[in-house]
């Protein structure tokens, strides 16, 4: 009661008041000094997560006018797209910089979500010598709109004890067929990507361009776009993927498989065959040494026999938001994130290679990877099969996904059934 | 007190006028009025917060919108109803949160009760059990979903391992490799997580059975089964009642758990997720919404089915009745 009757004459209850407000304001004059308008400009970066290659990047393009700061999004390429573009679609103004993956440049460009590339840093891109299928996937409606960062592909790892007890030549080109069956005969697991995921698109699309088919023609068509993963090529990568899966080579978590767990596989006692990303090279090192000496590598399988293979395509290029409130000094930053130097530091931190020639020459890089594998790599990627660029990337990919998981499922009617529910839901026809 | 003063101030009011309306001393009307003010914040924030939300999720349901192509906005209609009501991916995922619903709701049922028993009749280390039982409903779904997710994992679980003893479980069984696996893993983890919050709901229950009851019965000499079928759970209907139709409109919008275990695949997609994938992953505002509007009505239809088919009388279920 004593309390009570004390608050009710008056001062201490004001002071109640008060306090918070009075804390409140000095709170936010300490955030504006933070914020700073007497310190340099900061620029965001939005990351996908690594092994530190962007952070160094930034740091090392940080000048006397601006600082480079990352933050880090989400592990899953399409968790980045939908929080990029939540973002951007609120034309949120605390994003400068920001890490795409290629399928979704074109829907981010369309979507009037980036700033142009000017003409000088699409002439530094050119004399450094970016590879043309990292220039396609960095280009919507014939304007460059992202910067290429790192170009990734997917190369054929073996484990050189089982081809040779399999008695399989690695010398030559060799097919899917090939692999699922010295994998079979010789209780060997293949490590694919086939969880429902954007990872099972890749593997898909590879296929069928290794069919000399593509799953989709005419993007600039926007919803109106030929759909043609029905035709052959779809049908022959549908057969794989049925082979595979039905197959003592895949391995029991097939359907759940991603890069890491694919990774594991081959790395177990079974590992024999495994289709990843460039990175995975080092993965063995500390883990286990002995894998790391077994590892052999090759050109991507061929899905045809006798026609070349079309490896996938990934990477990383860096867009400028549209609604930064500091784009000319963006565009600035992002023209030395992408130079060849800032390209090799972050291949050798990360495994994740440059998207040009020149950055392919970075000193470190050249002791870090063997030789024949750093011009593995580089053939690959200019074989390359990006995945076709258009905005409705994700509508297409969560179709493919919806038709074609799980993996065991794929039979000679997939591919059709995929092209139909392509088309309704592209046009709105259907749920996705 | 005030609302049985109230009618009589009106019907005072009432006898100086004619048939208009009743007039209020001006010491009630200034009530009423300060009663108004003091109200009015509470009552703008909830309808900024819950009815105008709603009511743009019904109006953009009727566009065809999308977030990366603005430009490409239409009013379509009922479209996105139709297109919706006409898709078989929405009434399978109907049927799968409903069969979640459903069993879920069933087991947690059954162990919930014993567990209230045990809170309930416990002797000894009375706090320490309660709160042992309640912990999981302390924990975030997220967390306990990725809990069992690395439980069930094929690479790194401890379920293949632990059970593989019995007959359908293999040292190499894919948990989220088909539809019943992954279904069973989806439930165990929500039947884990939440039955906490039926005991604690059919505790309250079990608090109203009043002992004398119990003792008479017993001295009537009743067994213990015919003491729980007629004297206790009869006792407790309103209780269970409320439980059942909490936990039955949780579990109809599940979605942390499907999300995190298997992302919907393999058919385990439940309404809310294929709402998200509208919404959140494809950027579809009109679609979506038109989906979040099917199910606020479905979960009304749900609520309104159990308290008919059950007859539950919420105002007993407070110790009103």
């Amino acid at each position: 009661m004593g309390f009570s009757s004390t608050r009710s004459r008056g001062r201490p209850g004001v002071r109640r008041i008060v306090g918070p407000i009075a804390s409140l304001v000095l709170a936010s004059s300490l955030l504006a000094a933070c914020g700073g308008d007497s310190g340099k400009p900061e620029l965001v970066w939005y990351i996908n997560p690594d092994s530190g290659g962007q952070d160094a990047v930034a740091e090392k393009c940080s000048t006397d006018d601006y600082t480079i700061t990352t933050q880090v999004l989400p592990q899953d390429a399409g968790q980045q797209r939908i929080q990029l573009a939540r973002r951007l679609a609120a034309k949120d103004p605390s994003i400068d910089l920001m890490s795409i993956d290629p399928p979704f440049t074109a829907e981010f460009a369309d979507a009037g979500f980036l700033a142009e590339v000017p003409q000088d840093a699409k002439s530094q891109l050119e004399e450094q010598g970016t590879f043309k299928g990292a220039m396609d996937a960095a280009t919507w409606n014939d304007k460059l709109v992202v910067f290429p960062f790192w170009s990734n592909t997917q190369v054929l790892w073996y484990r050189k004890s089982f081809v040779e007890k399999a008695g399989l030549d690695m010398s030559q080109p060799v097919t899917w067929d090939q692999i699922i069956d010295a994998a079979n005969d010789n209780d060997g697991k293949i490590g694919v990507q086939a969880n429902k995921y954007e990872g099972y698109v890749v593997w898909i699309n590879a296929l069928v361009e290794g069919a000399g088919g593509r799953i989709l023609e005419n993007p600039e068509e926007g919803v109106d776009a030929k759909i043609t993963i029905g035709d052959d090529a779809g049908q022959k990568a549908a057969e794989i993927i049925e082979k595979l899966a039905t197959s003592g080579a895949a391995p029991a978590d097939l359907s759940v498989s991603n890069e890491g767990t694919a990774g594991s596989t081959f790395g177990s006692d079974q590992g024999s065959f495994l289709v990843n990303w460039t990175y995975i090279f080092k993965n063995y090192d500390e883990t286990a040494p002995d894998v790391a000496k077994d590892i052999g590598y090759t050109r991507y399988p061929q899905t045809v026999e006798g026609e070349e293979s079309r490896p996938p395509y990934g990477g990383i290029g860096i867009g400028v938001s549209a609604y930064s409130d500091a784009k000319e000094q963006s565009l600035e930053a992002a023209q030395c994130l992408v130079s060849p130097e800032s390209q090799g530091i972050n291949a050798d931190l990360t495994g994740n290679m440059p998207a040009s020639t020149q950055g392919y020459e970075y000193e470190a890089l050249q002791e870090t990877f063997p030789a024949d594998l750093l011009e593995l790599f580089q053939t690959s990627v200019d074989a390359a099969a990006p995945r076709t660029v258009t905005p409705y990337w994700s509508d297409v990919s969560g179709s493919i996904q919806n038709i074609w998981h799980p993996p065991r499922s794929v039979d000679d009617e997939t591919a059709q059934r995929s092209t139909t529910f392509i088309e309704d839901v592209l046009k709105g026809g259907d749920l996705l | 007190m005030s609302t049985t003063v109230a009618p009589e101030t009106d019907k005072a009011g009432q006898e100086h006028r004619k048939g208009g309306k009743p007039v209020a001393s001006d010491r009630s009307s200034a009530e009423n009025r300060l009663g108004l003010k003091l109200v009015a914040p509470a009552v703008v924030l909830m309808l900024l917060v819950t009815a105008w939300p709603m009511i743009q999720a019904l109006y953009l349901s009727l566009f065809r919108y999308r977030l990366t192509a603005p430009d490409d906005r239409a009013f379509v209609g009922i479209d996105n109803y139709l297109t919706i009501l006409s898709d078989d991916q929405f009434w399978k995922s109907t049927g799968t949160t409903l069969l979640i619903m459903v069993v879920t709701v069933a087991v947690e049922l059954v162990i919930g009760f014993a567990f209230a028993m045990v809170m309930h009749r416990i002797v000894f280390a009375r706090g320490l059990m309660r709160t042992s039982i309640l912990i999981p409903y302390g924990i975030i779904t997220v967390v306990s979903a990725f809990a069992w997710q690395f439980a069930f994992s094929l690479n790194n679980g401890f379920v293949n391992s632990w059970f593989n003893w019995l007959p359908w479980i293999a040292d190499d069984t894919n948990w989220f490799g088909d539809y019943p696996h992954a279904m069973f893993a989806i439930m165990v983890s929500e039947i884990w997580k939440t039955t906490p919050f039926m005991a604690l709901l059919l505790l309250a229950g079990l608090a109203q059975v009043s002992e004398d009851m119990l003792e008479a019965a017993k001295v009537d000499g009743a067994t213990w089964w015919q003491r729980l079928t007629k004297v206790i759970l009869p006792n407790m209907r309103a209780a269970i009642m409320v439980a059942v139709l909490f936990r039955a409109l949780d579990a109809y919008r599940i979605f942390d758990n499907i999300f995190v275990m298997t992302k919907g695949a393999e058919g385990t997609q439940s309404i809310s997720f294929l709402t998200y994938r509208q919404v959140i992953e494809q950027m579809q505002l009109g679609l979506g919404s038109a989906m979040s509007v099917l199910l606020f009505l479905s979960v009304l239809l749900l609520a309104w089915l159990i308290v008919k088919l059950f007859r539950v009388d919420l105002a007993q279920a407070r110790g009103e009745g």
